[in-house]
């Protein structure tokens, strides 16, 4: 009886994996089918001999410089990490730990932007960062997103989960302010900094409608507007190579998310416990 | 220390992040509302003032109400239908079986994913003879050559069963939280009244994840009700506009129309349903919360 229920149980665990994972599958399959081949059907989806040389032909493309979208990425993607873990734990430190008038006020704007969906902001964050000369440039990439009111709130639950003590000790040993943040703190708030980053990463990483309204040359494109220029100007005609600029994409997601899986299952629980 | 200098140093490191709240938040926000009283287009510098008119435009319109019943329906049938798969996934991979860590990481594979690459792969999925669904039939020896994405009656499905699964992740992960989070003893006591198996989810499962499922049907709703990319790269709001949703009309109307003006109306409309959606769950969360305490 038990044995035929764990049966069932990996049963239906291995079916739903393989529908979850076969487009992927498929995906990279494609990809190394010749390049204007036309869509293969499951009977013949395995490719005789794999080209290979279609990764070549994608990632040095004379028209769609998806090397240079590659490196964009990364530099945005690191930039908006970096500076937003910065940003958001020195916040999230003012607010664990101090003390002012307006600090609860403060706060729960910080909460109600939250709900400031993109749709609502999209037209006066385009018109802004258009006064401030920075459409096409990667400002109007990196300094939008140097915060976010998630992970204040995150990371400000990890703050007041750390004994005040501690700060207490470091102040007599002639810590400051500053000094408290950085060697007491921070060290200690080390798994929710790794799931903010986590988060951001993926979220940035991903991100595909500001990009694709902020930038317009190919010079400041990021991997997601480029994917989606690629899958519209072959317009489902050439599918090897639109699979292959897809893998592209997704194989630094898969690696990144193999080695950072369980900061995620931290952080989406962190966000339900409000 | 002095209260005057701990305020002074709390604001100091609040700063930064409370500039950037301004700038690319509370001060467009303000802005996109200004924005919505104005007959205005992105290409053109002169605006005319015309109070509420976009609003009343906007909701009689044919198009946008037609948006906003596309959405209802997306959310109708997207959020109940994700959360009663991610339930029976966080189930599933709830129990003491070996790799079963293994399935929750390529679960979640889909969350991390870029929206493009899923759009992309799930028009595949979709296409009509050589997809993955029609042709997987044709090895069954069924023939079926649907256009699942260009047919009025299952462009929206299409659009809502990718949900499913590309949404999956995150919320198997809350109700596995929720799972865990059931005290043993429960399901104990309920065996000495003969209740096992099904009557043991009925009766202690079901009802300590309704704080779960409440926080889960919420942000699902709020984020179905804002879905853009997957209608952007596989259908633009076809066939017939039946998959125009408001988060693409509302993308249409501002970027390709270039009616700045009434596109910020539309959205305001948007944000005033998800503030009352967002209000509901907090006033709801808190009466849950007294209810746990007083208990």
């Amino acid at each position: 009886m038990r044995y035929a229920k764990n049966a069932l149980s990996y049963f239906g665990m291995i079916a739903l994996a393989a529908f979850m994972i076969a487009p992927f599958i498929w995906m990279i399959l494609v990809s190394l089918h010749p390049s204007q081949s036309p869509i293969p059907t499951l009977a013949d989806i395995v490719p005789k001999k794999p080209a290979y040389e279609n990764y070549g032909k994608v990632l040095f493309d004379p028209n769609i410089p998806v090397a240079r979208f590659f490196f964009n990425t990364v530099f945005v993607t690191l930039s908006v990490v970096v500076g937003q873990l910065l940003v958001t734990s020195l916040a999230a430190y003012g607010f664990a730990r101090f003390k002012f008038v307006g600090r609860e006020l403060t706060f729960a704007l910080f909460l109600a932007s939250m709900m400031f969906a993109g749709p609502v902001l999209q037209i006066p964050m385009f018109l802004i960062v258009k006064g401030f000369g920075w459409l096409d440039t990667y400002a109007a990439l990196i300094v939008p997103g140097l915060s976010s009111a998630f992970n204040v709130f995150l990371l400000r639950q990890a703050f007041l989960a750390i004994p005040k003590e501690l700060d207490e000790a470091a102040k007599l040993d002639g810590a400051g302010y500053f000094r408290i943040y950085w060697r007491v703190l921070l060290p200690l708030a080390k798994p929710s900094l790794a799931t903010a980053a986590a988060f951001t990463f993926f979220g940035v990483w991903t991100d595909f409608f500001w990009p694709f309204i902020s930038t317009n040359s190919m010079e400041t494109r990021t991997l997601e507007v480029g994917l989606s220029i690629f899958g519209n100007s072959y317009g489902g005609t050439n599918w090897p190579l639109e699979m292959t600029a897809a893998v592209i994409v997704m194989a630094p997601l898969l690696l990144v998310f193999l080695f950072c899986q369980r900061y995620f299952v931290r952080g989406v629980m962190l966000g339900s416990i409000k | 220390m002095t209260d005057r200098r701990e305020a002074r140093f709390g604001w100091l490191f609040i700063g930064p992040a409370f500039l950037h709240l301004l700038v690319f938040a509370l001060i467009p926000i303000c802005y996109a509302f200004g924005l919505s009283l104005f007959k205005t287009r992105m290409i053109r510098p002169e605006k005319a003032f015309v109070g509420v008119d976009n609003y009343t435009f906007a909701l009689h319109e044919d198009s946008f109400r037609n948006a906003l019943w596309n959405s209802t329906r997306y959310a109708i049938l997207s959020v109940p239908l994700g959360i009663v798969v991610a339930l029976a996934v966080a189930v599933l991979v709830n129990q003491k079986l070996r790799g079963v860590t293994i399935f929750r990481t390529l679960y979640y594979i889909p969350a991390i994913s870029s929206g493009i690459a899923l759009s992309m792969l799930w028009i595949y999925v979709y296409l009509p003879e050589t997809g993955m669904i029609n042709s997987g039939l044709h090895l069954l020896g069924i023939t079926n050559k649907t256009d699942f994405l260009s047919q009025v009656e299952w462009a929206m499905w299409g659009v809502v069963v990718m949900s499913v699964f590309t949404g999956l992740g995150p919320r198997m992960v809350l109700f596995l939280a929720g799972l865990v989070g059931i005290p043993q003893e429960l399901y104990e006591a309920s065996a000495l009244d003969g209740a096992t198996g099904w009557r043991a989810f009925w009766k202690i499962t079901l009802p300590m994840l309704v704080p779960t499922t409440f926080f889960v049907v919420v942000t699902s709703t709020i984020s179905a009700l804002q879905i853009f990319t997957p209608i952007y790269m596989m259908t633009k709001g076809g066939p017939e506009e039946s998959t125009d949703v408001v988060g693409y009309h509302i993308y249409t109307e501002a970027w390709v129309n270039f009616n700045t003006g009434l596109a910020a109306a539309k959205s305001f409309v948007l944000l005033a349903a998800i503030v009352v959606i967002s209000l509901i769950q907090f006033r709801l969360m808190r009466n849950q919360l007294q209810g746990y305490s007083a208990a």
